[in-house]
C-alpha cells in the first residue's frame, strides 16, 4: 500500500539528520500556526496562491528562493565546518551524511535558489519593462511556479522522510545507478529536477512569447532595456536546454526503475552519454543563471551612475553571442574523459571565445560609470563587488579552458572556487542588486540601505575568505568533496574558508534584518512616486506597487531609456483624458492543484507507491482537460474603475534643480544616441 | 530632496571606505603569508616531471596574459567609482554620452587578440600534452594496467607478471604508460606532481603517459567522487632508480599471494583505506576480463529463446 515507505524512513538514526528534519517540520508548523493565528488563509489563497498576476508570482518565487538560500547555506556551512576539523579524523559528519549535504547544497542552490530568484525578478520586472499588462500566458506562469515549488518541496521532504541523493548535484552514473545508489535519494533528486525542469521550460517559452509579442508600440528589439534582452536570451536558453535535462532524467530513471543500461554499468551502458547530455543542458544553465544578473547590473549601473548605458548595441550583441556560444562548450566540463586532442582543443577555444563578449560587457559597465554621477546605493555596491570579483573567476575560467591546465585542476577545490566565483558574484550578487533595486516597485517602500550595505560587505569579504583558500588548496592537490583528509598543510586554509562561511552567515542575517527593519519602518521609506531612483526604463512609469494591470494607458516608446525620454519630453506625468476597459485573467487554483499533483506524483514514484502515482498522473491530466475547456477565464476592469485607481495616484516627475543643472553642464547633452531613431 | 538622499549615501561611503580597506588588508595579509609557505609543498606548483611542468607553465603563462585585461578592470573600477561619485567626485558628468566607436573597438579587439594568442596556445599545448601521446625517455615505456575499484587502485605489470594495490612503482626518467579502466563507478586517476588526470570508466580503456624526473614519492588519488571510501582512496606513486625498481619487482614476486579469479573477486569487494598489497602473479588477460564484464551483450539471448 505504501510502497517502500516504512518507519525506517524517518531519520531516527542520526542526531544531525534528526535535527535537520526537526527544523524543517517545526518551520512548516510555525508558518501554519502563524497563518491560522492571523486568520490569513483566505487572503493567502485568494490573493496570492491562486494569483496569476506576474508580480505576485514573482514575489512568491523570490520568497521561495530566499527560504531555499537559507537551506542551501546551512548545507554549505556544515561542509565548511566538517572540513575545518576533519584532518585525520572523521569530523562530526559520517561520509554518508557529508555526501547528502554536498549533493543537496548544489541541487538546491542551482535549481531551487538561483532559478526561482531569477525567475522571480524576471516576472516582476519584464512585463512592466516592456510596457505590457501581463505575460503572454498568465496561467502557464502560475503552473510553472507551482511545479518549481513542487520540486523544492520534494527536496525539503527528503530531509524528513528518507534520505537525499549522495551522488552529487550532477548525479553522474554509474554511481547514481540503482546498483551503487539503491536508496531513494537519487530518485528524490531525479523527480525534483524533472518536475521543476518542466516548469522552467514553460517559463522559458512564456517569456520568449511575452517579449516577442507583448512589447509596447515603438519598442523595437533594439529599444528593449538590457534586462529584457538578457531575459529573452535566458528564456531561449531555458526553452532549448531544459529538454536535454528532462531527457537525461528520464533515461537515468529508466535505468533505475526498469533495469535498463543507458548510462549504468552493464550491457555496454555508456556513462559518457550522460555527461554529454547533462552538460548540454548544464553549460547553457550557467548562462541562464548569469545573464539575468548581467541584465540587473546593466540597469543598476546606468540608473545609479545617472547616465545612459555605454555601448547598448555592443551589450546586446555580446549577450546574444554568449547565449549562442553557451551551446558550443559543454565538453569543457569533461576534458579529462579522454577525447582526442582536436576535440578538446575545439571546445577549449570555443570556451575562451565566450570570454570576449563577457569582457566587453564588463568594460561597458565600467564605461557607464565613466563620466557618470555615481550614487552608492546597496545595489550599486553589489554591482561593483561583482565586477571586481567576477574578473578573477573569469581568469580562472579561461585557465580551466586550456585542456592541459584542466587536466591538473579538474575535480579539485580550484574548480569549486572557480564556479562559486562565477555564480556568487556573477549571479547571486546580481539577484541581491535586483532585490534592492526593484523592491520599492514590488512593495511600495524602499529597503533599508544601512543593513543592505552591511550585508554586502559581509558577503564580499566572506566570499574572498571562503573561496580564495580553495583556489590555493587546488594547487596543493586537494580534491573536491573530501569528507576527511590526511594532509596537515591543508587545514589552515580550510579553517580560513570556514571563517569566510561564518561571515557569509552574518551577511545572510543582515539581509533578513534588512527585510524586517524595512517592513517595520516602511512608512518612512514610502515610494509614492513609483520612481524612487530616477529610473530610465518603463517599469518606473507604473505606480509602486503597480495596479494589477500595470499600465492604464500603454506607453509610446521612443528610446532605449523609454521612461527617461518620456520624462525629458515632459509626458511622464501627463494624466490621460480617456480610460479604457482592461481585460485581465482571472485567478485560478488550478496552478496549485497541478503543482500539488506533480508533488504527489514525484513522491509516489520515489517510494514506489504505484497506485498513488497513477492516481496523481490521471488527476493532473483531468485537471488539464478541465482547465483547457474553460473559456471563462478573463474579467474586465471597467474604465471608470481604472480611472478611480489612477486618480489616487499622484505622480510628480523626478527632476530636481541639481539634476537639471548637471545635465545642462554635460558636454554632449542632447546629442542623438543609438536606438533613438 | 532626492538629491540630498544621494549626498547622504555618498557621505556614508566616504566614512566607511577607510576602515573597510584596512579590515580587508588585516584579513588578507596573514592569508597571503600563509599561502607563501604552503606553496613550497604544493604539487601543482612544484612539479616533479616534464608533463606536469609543461602544464604548470601553461597555467602561469595564460594567467599572466589575462592580467592584461584583469588589471585595467580593477583600476577602472576603483578610479571611476572614486572620480565620478555623486558626492563630490571631480569627474565630468555627461549623462547622455553612451557610445564611442573607438572605445567600443578597443574593448572588442584587445580581448579578441588575447584569445587568439591563447587559442593558439590551446591547439599547440593540447596536442603536445595529449595524455594518450607516447613519451620519449630513458628506455621503452613501462606498461602498467590500472584498475579503479571501491575504494582502491590495482596496478598490473604485464611485463613482470606482478600486481600491486595502492602502490605504483616505476623507474625515474623512464616513460610510464598507463592503461586505465574501472571495475566500479567512474573514477579519475591522478598523480598531481607528475601530471594531469584521466577518467577511469568501466568497459572502457583510457590512457595516461607520465615521466618522473628523479626518484621520489608522490601522492596519487582518485579525484572523482565515488562513494563512502572516496576520501581515503589515495595511493603511493614511487619513482626509483633502475636498481631499486628491480629490487621492488623482486620483492613483489616473492609475495605468497597470486591474483587468481577468486582472489580478484574478493579484492574487488568494497574496502576503505585498503593496505598496500602485492601479488606475485595474476590471471592471464585479467585487464581484458575486467573490461569485458561491461561489454554490450552480442544479442538478446532472452528474446531469441522466446522465439
Amino acid at each position: 500500500m505504501l510502497g517502500n515507505l516504512s518507519m525506517d524512513s524517518l531519520p531516527f538514526y542520526s542526531w544531525v539528520a534528526m535535527s535537520g528534519a526537526g527544523v524543517t517540520v517545526i518551520g512548516g508548523l510555525v508558518v501554519f500556526v502563524l497563518v491560522t493565528y492571523l486568520g490569513a488563509w483566505r487572503y493567502l489563497w485568494t490573493e496570492w496562491l491562486t494569483s496569476v498576476d506576474h508580480k505576485r508570482i514573482g514575489i512568491m518565487y523570490i520568497v521561495m528562493a530566499l527560504i531555499m538560500l537559507v537551506r542551501g547555506f546551512v548545507d554549505a556551512i556544515m561542509m565548511r565546518a566538517q572540513q575545518a576539523f576533519a584532518l585525520n579524523s572523521e569530523g562530526y559528519l559520517p561520509p554518508e551524511h557529508f555526501e547528502q549535504i554536498f549533493s543537496s547544497h548544489g541541487t538546491i542552490m542551482v535549481f531551487f535558489m538561483a532559478m526561482p530568484f531569477l525567475t522571480g525578478l524576471i516576472n516582476i520586472v519584464v512585463p512592466q519593462q516592456i510596457g505590457a499588462r501581463d505575460v503572454a500566458f498568465p496561467f502557464l506562469n502560475s503552473v510553472s511556479m507551482w511545479l518549481t515549488a513542487a520540486g523544492a518541496a520534494l527536496i525539503l521532504v527528503s530531509l524528513v522522510i528518507g534520505k537525499f541523493s549522495q551522488a552529487g548535484w550532477t548525479g553522474y552514473p554509474p554511481y547514481s545507478g540503482i546498483l551503487h545508489s539503491p536508496g531513494v535519494g537519487v530518485d528524490y533528486w531525479l523527480w525534483a529536477l524533472a518536475i521543476s525542469g518542466v516548469g522552467t521550460t514553460m517559463t522559458g517559452i512564456n517569456f520568449i512569447v511575452t517579449i516577442l509579442k507583448n512589447r509596447a508600440p515603438g519598442m523595437g528589439l533594439m529599444r528593449m532595456p538590457m534586462f529584457t534582452w538578457t531575459t529573452l536570451c535566458t528564456s531561449i536558453l531555458m526553452a532549448f536546454s531544459f529538454p536535454a535535462l528532462t531527457v537525461v532524467a528520464v533515461l537515468l530513471g529508466l535505468d533505475r526503475y526498469a533495469g535498463m543500461h543507458f548510462f549504468t554499468n552493464g550491457d555496454g551502458g555508456n556513462m559518457m552519454n550522460f555527461a554529454n547530455l547533462l552538460w548540454i543542458w548544464g553549460h547553457p544553465e550557467v548562462y541562464i543563471l548569469i545573464l539575468p544578473a548581467f541584465g540587473v547590473y546593466s540597469e543598476v549601473v546606468a540608473t545609479f551612475s545617472r547616465k545612459r548605458i555605454f555601448g547598448y548595441e555592443s551589450l546586446v550583441y555580446a549577450t546574444a553571442c554568449i547565449a549562442l556560444l553557451s551551446f558550443t562548450v559543454w565538453l569543457h566540463h569533461f576534458f579529462t574523459m579522454g577525447s582526442s586532442a582536436n576535440v578538446n582543443a575545439f571546445f577549449g577555444i570555443a570556451t575562451m571565445i565566450i570570454a570576449v563578449p563577457t569582457g566587453v560587457k564588463i568594460f561597458d559597465w565600467l564605461l557607464t560609470m565613466y563620466r557618470g554621477s555615481i550614487v552608492f546605493h546597496p545595489s550599486m555596491y553589489w554591482t561593483m563587488g561583482f565586477m571586481v570579483t567576477f574578473v578573477i573567476g573569469g581568469m580562472t575560467g579561461v585557465l580551466l579552458a586550456l585542456p592541459p591546465a584542466d587536466y591538473l585542476m579538474h575535480n579539485s577545490t580550484f574548480l569549486v572556487a572557480h564556479f562559486h566565483n562565477m555564480l556568487i558574484p556573477g549571479a547571486l550578487f546580481g539577484y541581491f542588486a535586483g532585490m534592492n533595486y526593484w523592491f520599492p516597485k514590488a512593495f511600495g517602500f524602499k529597503l533599508n540601505e544601512t543593513w543592505g550595505n552591511r550585508a554586502f560587505w559581509l558577503w564580499i569579504i566572506g566570499f574572498y575568505l571562503a573561496f580564495m583558500p580553495l583556489y590555493v588548496l587546488g594547487f596543493m592537490g586537494m580534491s573536491r568533496r573530501m569528507e576527511h583528509y590526511n594532509v596537515a598543510e591543508w587545514q589552515p586554509f580550510l579553517q580560513v574558508a570556514a571563517l569566510g562561511a561564518v561571515l557569509i552567515l552574518f551577511g545572510i542575517i543582515c539581509i533578513i534584518i534588512q527585510l524586517v527593519v524595512s517592513v517595520r519602518d516602511r512608512k518612512l521609506a514610502v515610494d509614492s512616486t513609483g520612481d524612487p531612483w530616477n529610473g530610465r526604463t518603463l517599469e518606473w512609469a507604473t505606480s509602486s506597487p503597480p495596479a494589477s494591470y500595470n499600465f492604464a494607458i500603454i506607453p509610446d516608446v521612443r528610446d532605449v531609456d523609454a521612461f527617461a525620454e518620456m520624462k525629458s519630453r515632459g509626458v511622464a506625468a501627463v494624466v490621460p483624458q480617456i480610460y479604457e476597459d482592461i481585460h485581465m485573467p482571472k485567478n485560478t487554483g488550478m496552478g496549485v492543484f497541478l503543482g500539488g499533483g506533480g508533488f504527489v506524483l514525484g513522491f509516489a514514484m520515489v517510494w514506489h507507491i504505484w497506485w498513488l502515482a497513477a492516481v496523481s498522473l490521471i488527476g493532473v491530466v483531468v485537471l488539464l482537460i478541465i482547465r483547457s475547456s474553460n473559456d471563462d477565464n478573463e474579467f474586465t476592469i471597467p474604465a471608470s474603475e481604472v480611472e478611480a485607481i489612477e486618480k489616487q495616484r499622484q505622480y510628480t516627475p523626478f527632476t530636481t534643480t541639481a539634476d537639471t543643472d548637471k545635465i545642462a553642464a554635460g558636454t554632449q547633452a542632447g546629442q542623438t544616441v543609438p536606438g533613438s531613431v | 530632496m532626492t538629491h540630498k538622499r544621494c549626498q547622504d549615501t555618498g557621505d556614508h561611503v566616504k566614512k566607511t571606505a577607510g576602515p573597510q580597506l584596512s579590515r580587508i588588508l588585516a584579513v588578507f595579509l596573514p592569508a597571503i603569508l600563509l599561502a607563501g609557505c604552503a606553496f613550497n609543498n604544493a604539487p601543482i606548483l612544484n612539479p616533479k616531471g616534464p608533463i606536469a611542468l609543461a602544464e604548470r607553465n601553461l597555467l602561469l603563462t595564460a594567467s599572466a596574459l589575462m592580467l592584461i585585461v584583469v588589471i585595467p578592470v580593477f583600476i577602472m573600477a576603483f578610479v571611476f567609482a572614486w572620480r565620478y561619485r555623486a558626492s563630490g567626485g571631480k569627474g565630468k558628468y555627461t549623462p547622455d554620452w553612451g557610445y564611442s566607436t573607438f572605445i567600443d573597438a578597443i574593448i572588442w579587439i584587445v580581448p579578441a587578440i588575447i584569445i587568439c594568442i591563447l587559442g593558439y596556445m590551446v591547439v599547440q599545448s593540447t596536442h603536445a600534452l595529449d595524455p594518450y601521446k607516447k613519451l620519449v625517455g630513458k628506455g621503452e615505456p613501462l606498461q602498467v594496467e590500472v584498475v579503479a575499484q571501491d575504494w582502491k587502485w590495482l596496478f598490473i605489470y604485464p611485463e613482470y607478471g606482478i600486481a600491486s594495490v595502492n602502490e605504483i612503482a616505476f623507474p625515474n626518467e623512464r616513460p610510464l604508460s598507463l592503461r586505465i579502466t574501472s571495475d566500479t563507478v567512474m573514477n579519475s586517476f591522478m598523480i598531481p606532481a607528475l601530471g594531469g588526470q584521466i577518467y577511469a570508466m568501466a568497459g572502457m580503456t583510457s590512457r595516461l603517459n607520465l615521466i618522473a624526473d628523479a626518484p621520489g614519492q608522490f601522492a596519487g588519488r582518485n579525484t572523482m567522487y565515488s562513494g563512502e571510501g572516496f576520501s581515503d582512496q589515495h595511493f603511493v606513486a614511487t619513482a626509483m632508480t633502475d636498481e631499486d625498481f628491480k629490487a621492488w619487482t623482486d620483492k613483489v614476486k616473492q609475495s605468497q599471494r597470486s591474483l587468481d579469479a577468486a582472489a580478484y573477486a574478493s579484492l574487488a569487494k568494497p574496502s576503505v583505506a585498503n593496505d598496500i598489497e602485492y601479488y606475485s602473479g595474476f590471471e592471464p588477460g585479467l585487464f581484458e576480463t575486467i573490461l569485458a564484464k561491461y561489454a554490450a551483450r552480442p544479442a538478446h539471448s532472452s528474446m531469441k529463446s522466446g522465439q
